[in-house]
């Protein structure tokens, strides 16, 4: 028990400040006293005195001094009230006074008994209290150790943040801008009367809370729109609503006019629109645009079945009679079949994928839209239906002529080049226009010439058509065919005249442009880069002849040959010679076209190669370099060192030399040292001597996290720059450690930072 | 006939706007990039070349005291508000911005011991040789209206040293003993003491917002809790130290600068060694300041020169000093880590880079890039003689340089003698103390 209650006390001590400590102390000490003198006559007659008793010697000794009462016998403060004293009361009380009573009791277990009985044999004191020092050194010490526990929070941070690859401050860098008060505050609530005061205003007049950006009316009211903008929007509809009225009464008009020719152009204008507005729609929305054209797909194919427009109805018939003399009916009749024409044409669709597909194993080379004449010329041939042929005219020849115009200038062009080959270019400038001009004219002439001519020829194969047509169809019909077809077959002569002649020219073309590319082929060998070089230049000097003449070739020798040994001089500062091993070659070559190049690209080469070798007209690298090649393989050969002394062993003099056996003796030759490692590489030297002007730069020892210099290597090894590394790799490696924002206060690391790392 | 011809795709060069950069295609292939070792050392000599060509690191001076300048303040909101007070007892504003003084007034009789701005901004407090601290506004008086304390505390004892509490409206003072002050009262709401007269300096820990470390005139620094009734610890050295600093980024360092010419970064834990010393000053350290990224601290010392250290360097990266700088008393890092401030004896203050070539202002992404790649050409190839020599060269003032020499060859001596009395001593009796143990005394718990 004594144990326990020092142990209590000991806790007690270090817990509580050194003051109060002492006063319990004291107290305990008083309690103790207490429990000495309070229970002494255990078989006191009266319980109800005893209790009393107990109770006036515990209330006595509430103060801090132990006092005696007094017998009324002799004066005294404090007197008995009963004049007499409790027996022993000065005494000092024993735990086995105490626990007497539990012995006797049956009550208390045995266990209890024991235990008290072992407690009354032992007589040990409490330890007196630790000295102020003491004790507070126990307290420094448990604060501290309390303190670095604390503080040992941090090391997660600490060691992430030092091995961090980059860190950014401020650490906790938040956005700008308005943010929502929940996210500002997490839990802070309306408490005082002002404040709730505030709140209830707010939400009584449907101010935000929490979302501190806009009202709900200030929503309302950028929502809503302002009244010159609602009268600009009415004034709108109210026009859009007058423009419907109009197009529905135009529209009400036109679908009351009576005029067939009307309607007729009216549709073809449609047509036109639509086939624009299909071209359009493939573009854009394919998938509309093949809906289109499954229907025209689908309109074809009740037009095959139907026959509808075959001229084989009643009406057609009738009209197949009144054609031979009426206008109209004949033209009522060839609509018909041109209607006919047009819905069972069968469409190229190249929107589709599988007929594309089959397309394109069918003819590879061809394009995917043919261009319509070729279908048309074809049709054209096909002369059971020469009702095909009909629309060949109009579109096929204004396209003729424009690719006939298209052509004619630049043949032209050339034929005015070669008109006037001698003549000078400012000449050529005037006259161009002029030539041109005439050209053209001849070119027409030409072209009309062809045209009789195959117009002669045509007949015979009218002649046939003419019979097949007759066997098929009415003669009216024939007549109209005829005529239609010498339409067809002028233009078509025209076409086939105007085809050659482009064939020819391209063809004369060829040949003139084959001729300079054969001789080509043999001029140059390549052999080192400069070659190469060479060779570009030339390649580019070639091209550009063909614009300018070939002048006369009597003329050019001595300038070609001035050009040559220009561009020799100016080869001069590097010889090749020096550098290749092997002579080289010399190759004969017709010297023709050679000189018509030379003298084209003499200037230049001037130019470039001249300006290249003014530049570096002092420095002749290569034979620098097989100088010092030469110097370094002199250095390492083995030298003769003549050790003969004259006069020694025989006689010395001004005119004697030592003889020569002595002189041989004497002589000591090294060994000569191994074959260099360069012997086989011309253009490199080789040297193991180590240098000291390399040293300097060298690092002496491994530097400090380096446990092995292999490593260290590879790390000096890796490049880092972005000519050996990609963008991302170059940014990502040489990221910055720390990086900070100019003009922004960093401040110091926050307890939030460590419930990061926590969670 | 066929005529084959160079075809492009435009994807592959045409740029969508104008704004982007032009695609350039690139072969990597190494054989086509040779000697990628040395061209890449060239660079790195070359970047090392023009970081030492462009290091000017001084930006300007601000004159104006009457006095030297005895201690400084940051501003905590603004980074262009500097305060400091002199020894003359007169407390000045700056702008730095614009380089002007915007307030001054005469806060003390004496010394002004201690400014610290209060964390929201708006005052500020003093403390002088007057047995006072005076809480003042930070905005000047009204026309017609004096200039008035907010708040004056009269105290027993002269006070050293003062910091306040990084969020609460607390602050301590030193100077007979350690007090803790509530703003609101003007006794001290608790005192420490541990048998020490004086105290020199005190800091709040910035992340552990409740410790505080001080410099005791016994060559002792203490680390108290401010919830606590004791102190916590201290570690004796063998000089005294001057001021503390605690680093704002890793909560249990902390560096002090000592008279004998060291600093000593401590981990508060193991007080019994300091994790690092850092040499090379030749007089007393006056001061430390930690960079706000807690990465460098900046000292300033008795022998007229700033150094900056790496947190965990032994060696400094970079001295600073000028002709007409005196004694440095007092130094700060500006809350940006770009700058650094320092208050010397000749009554100046003055602005200094904390990188001495790195370009202010608005940079370039490819400014930026290749800035970046320069550093980093320098960090690998910092242990060639050659770039090492560049880079680590300073001038310094002749007697800082001879202090040096001398200051080295008294350690070498000093080195030699004990090696050799170990040499001559019975094995074991003359052990090896690692410089980091030679410094600390005892640690009093």
């Amino acid at each position: 028990d004594k144990q326990r209650t020092r142990r209590s006390i000991n806790r007690i001590v270090v817990l509580t400040n050194a003051d109060d400590e002492e006063e319990l102390m004291e107290d305990l000490n008083v309690d103790d006293g207490s429990v000495d003198s309070g229970t002494e006559e255990p078989d006191c007659d009266g319980s109800e005195r005893k209790r009393l008793k107990l109770l006036e010697a515990i209330s006595a000794l509430g103060g801090k001094k132990k006092r005696r009462i007094g017998e009324r016998s002799e004066a005294a403060v404090n007197m008995s009230e009963f004049t007499v004293n409790a027996e022993g009361e000065g005494d000092k009380i024993q735990l086995s006074d105490l626990i007497q009573s539990a012995n006797e009791t049956q009550t208390v277990p045995l266990k209890t008994r024991k235990q008290l009985k072992h407690l009354q044999q032992q007589h040990n004191t409490l330890d007196s209290p630790l000295s102020k020092q003491e004790t507070q050194r126990i307290q420094r010490d448990v604060a501290f150790q309390k303190t670095a526990a604390e503080v040992s929070r941090w090391k997660g941070v600490i060691s992430q943040n030092r091995q961090a690859e980059q860190l950014v401050f401020p650490l906790n860098q938040e956005s700008a801008g308005p943010k929502p008060m929940e996210r500002v505050v997490t839990s802070w609530r309306a408490e005082t009367p002002l404040e709730q005061q505030v709140f209830a205003l707010l939400s009584a007049n449907k101010q935000p809370t929490l979302d501190p950006v806009l009202t709900p009316v200030e929503k309302l009211s950028q929502r809503a729109i302002s009244l010159e903008e609602a009268k600009i929007r009415r004034a709108e509809l109210q026009k859009a609503r007058a423009l419907q009225s109009y197009y529905e009464a135009k529209a009400h008009r036109e679908r009351k006019i009576k005029s067939k020719k009307y309607h007729r152009v009216q549709n073809k204008a449609k047509r036109k629109e639509f086939v624009k507005q299909f071209d359009q729609m493939v573009k854009t929305d394919p998938a509309a645009a093949l809906e289109e054209l499954n229907k025209i797909e689908v309109a074809r194919m009740q037009e095959r079945m139907s026959l509808k427009h075959q001229n084989r109805g009643k009406w057609a018939k009738s009209k197949a009679i009144m054609a031979k003399y009426d206008k109209d009916a004949r033209k009522a009749v060839q609509q018909q079949l041109e209607v006919n024409k047009d819905l069972t044409q069968k469409l190229v669709r190249s929107l589709n994928d599988e007929e594309e597909e089959e397309e394109e194993e069918a003819a590879v080379g061809e394009p995917e839209l043919m261009p319509d004449f070729v279908n048309q010329a074809e049709s054209g041939l096909d002369s059971s239906n020469p009702w095909m042929k009909a629309q060949l005219p109009e579109a096929y020849a204004e396209r003729l002529e424009e690719e006939s115009v298209g052509v004619t200038p630049e043949k032209a062009e050339m034929e005015v080049n070669k008109a006037e080959e001698e003549e000078e270019e400012e000449e050529e400038d005037n006259r161009e226009e002029e030539e041109v001009l005439l050209s053209q004219f001849e070119q027409r002439r030409k072209l009309s010439r062809l045209q009789e001519a195959d117009v002669k020829l045509v007949p015979q194969v009218e002649n046939q058509e003419e019979e097949d047509a007759a066997q098929e169809s009415s003669d009216h019909e024939e007549e109209v065919e005829e005529e239609e077809e010498e339409v067809v077959e002028e233009q078509l002569a025209h076409f086939t005249s105007l085809f050659q002649a482009i064939t020819k020219n391209s063809q004369d073309d060829g040949a003139e442009r084959a001729a300079p590319v054969q001789m080509e082929e043999g001029l140059v060998r390549i052999r080192t880069v400069e070659d190469v070089e060479l060779l570009t230049e030339d390649l580019v000097a070639a091209d550009q002849p063909p614009q300018s003449d070939p002048a006369p070739p009597a003329e050019n020798p001595p300038s070609t040959a001035a050009a040559a040994g220009k561009s020799r001089k100016n080869r001069r500062g590097i010889e090749l010679t020096e550098v290749l091993t092997k002579d080289t070659v010399d190759i004969d070559v017709p010297l023709g076209p050679t000189v018509t190049e030379t003298e084209d690209t003499s200037e230049e080469v001037k130019g470039q190669r001249g300006l290249i070798s003014e530049a570096f007209a002092g420095d002749d690298v290569v034979a620098d370099f097989i100088k010092d090649k030469r110097k370094h393989e002199d250095e390492g050969k083995p030298k003769v060192v003549d050790l003969t002394l004259p006069g020694w062993g025989e006689w010395g003099g001004t005119d004697l030399k030592p003889s020569t056996r002595k002189r041989r003796r004497f002589r000591l030759r090294s060994v000569p040292p191994p074959p260099r490692k360069d012997q086989h590489l011309p253009s490199v030297i080789i040297s193991d001597k180590r240098n000291s002007s390399i040293t300097l730069h060298q690092v002496e020892s491994l530097p400090f996290p380096f446990t092995n210099p292999s490593q260290f290597e590879s790390t000096i090894g890796a490049p880092v720059g972005r000519t050996w590394n990609s963008e991302q790799v170059v940014r990502k490696v040489t990221k910055p450690k720390v990086v900070t924002r100019l003009g922004t206060i960093i401040e110091p690391m926050t307890q939030e930072e460590l419930m990061k790392g926590k969670q | 006939m066929k005529v084959k011809v160079l075809s492009r795709n435009p994807d592959d060069y045409v740029r969508e706007t104008k704004l982007d950069i032009q695609r350039v295609p690139r072969n990597y292939d190494p054989t086509l990039h040779p000697f990628e070792m040395n061209r890449e050392y060239t660079r790195a000599l070359n970047a090392t070349k023009l970081e030492r060509v462009f290091a000017k690191p001084f930006v300007a001076s601000l004159d104006g005291h009457r006095d030297g300048v005895n201690c400084m303040a940051k501003h905590t909101k603004s980074l262009s508000t500097l305060l400091s007070g002199s020894c003359d007892g007169e407390v000045k504003m700056w702008d730095l911005s614009r380089r002007e003084c915007v307030r001054s007034l005469q806060a003390h009789e004496g010394f002004v011991r201690g400014i610290v701005v209060r964390f929201c901004g708006t005052s500020f407090f003093t403390a002088g040789d007057d047995k006072t601290i005076k809480q003042w506004k930070m905005e000047p008086p009204g026309y017609g209206e004096e200039e008035e304390p907010l708040n004056t505390i009269l105290g027993k004892t002269v006070f050293t040293g003062l910091d306040h509490h990084q969020k609460d409206a607390v602050f301590a003072t030193c100077g007979q003993q350690v007090d803790i002050w509530d703003e609101q009262r003007s006794t001290p709401i608790r005192s420490f003491t541990w048998g020490v007269d004086s105290f020199s300096a005190i800091r709040f820990n910035p992340v552990e917002t409740e410790l505080l470390a001080s410099c005791a005139s016994d060559r002792s620094i203490v680390l108290y809790d401010m919830r606590e009734s004791a102190p916590l610890k201290k570690v004796i050295m063998t000089m005294r130290s001057n001021t503390v600093c605690w680093n704002p980024m890793e909560a249990y360092y902390f560096t002090s600068s000592n008279e004998d010419y060291n600093l000593y970064t401590y981990d508060m834990r193991y007080l019994e060694r300091p994790v690092t010393v850092h040499m090379d000053h030749v007089s007393a350290v006056l001061d430390v300041d930690y960079s706000p990224t807690g990465k460098e601290f900046v000292s300033a010392s008795f022998d007229k020169t700033i150094r900056i250290f790496p947190h965990d360097g032994g060696r400094s990266r970079e001295v600073y000093h000028t002709k007409r700088m005196q004694h440095v008393i007092c130094v700060k890092w500006s809350a940006d880590s770009k700058y650094i401030l320092s208050g010397s004896d000749e009554m100046n203050i003055r602005l200094w880079k904390a990188n001495a070539s790195e370009k202010l202002g608005v940079l370039t992404p490819r400014e930026r890039a290749s800035i970046n790649y320069n550093q980093k050409l320098k960090e690998k190839f910092q242990h060639h003689p050659q770039i090492r020599r560049i880079a680590h060269h300073r001038h310094v003032p002749k007697n800082i340089y001879h202090q040096t020499k001398e200051l080295r060859v008294m350690k070498e001596a000093r080195r030699r003698k004990e090696k050799n009395v170990r040499k001559h001593s019975k094995p074991g009796a003359v052990p090896v103390v690692p410089e980091k143990e030679k410094h600390v005394v005892a640690v009093v718990k």
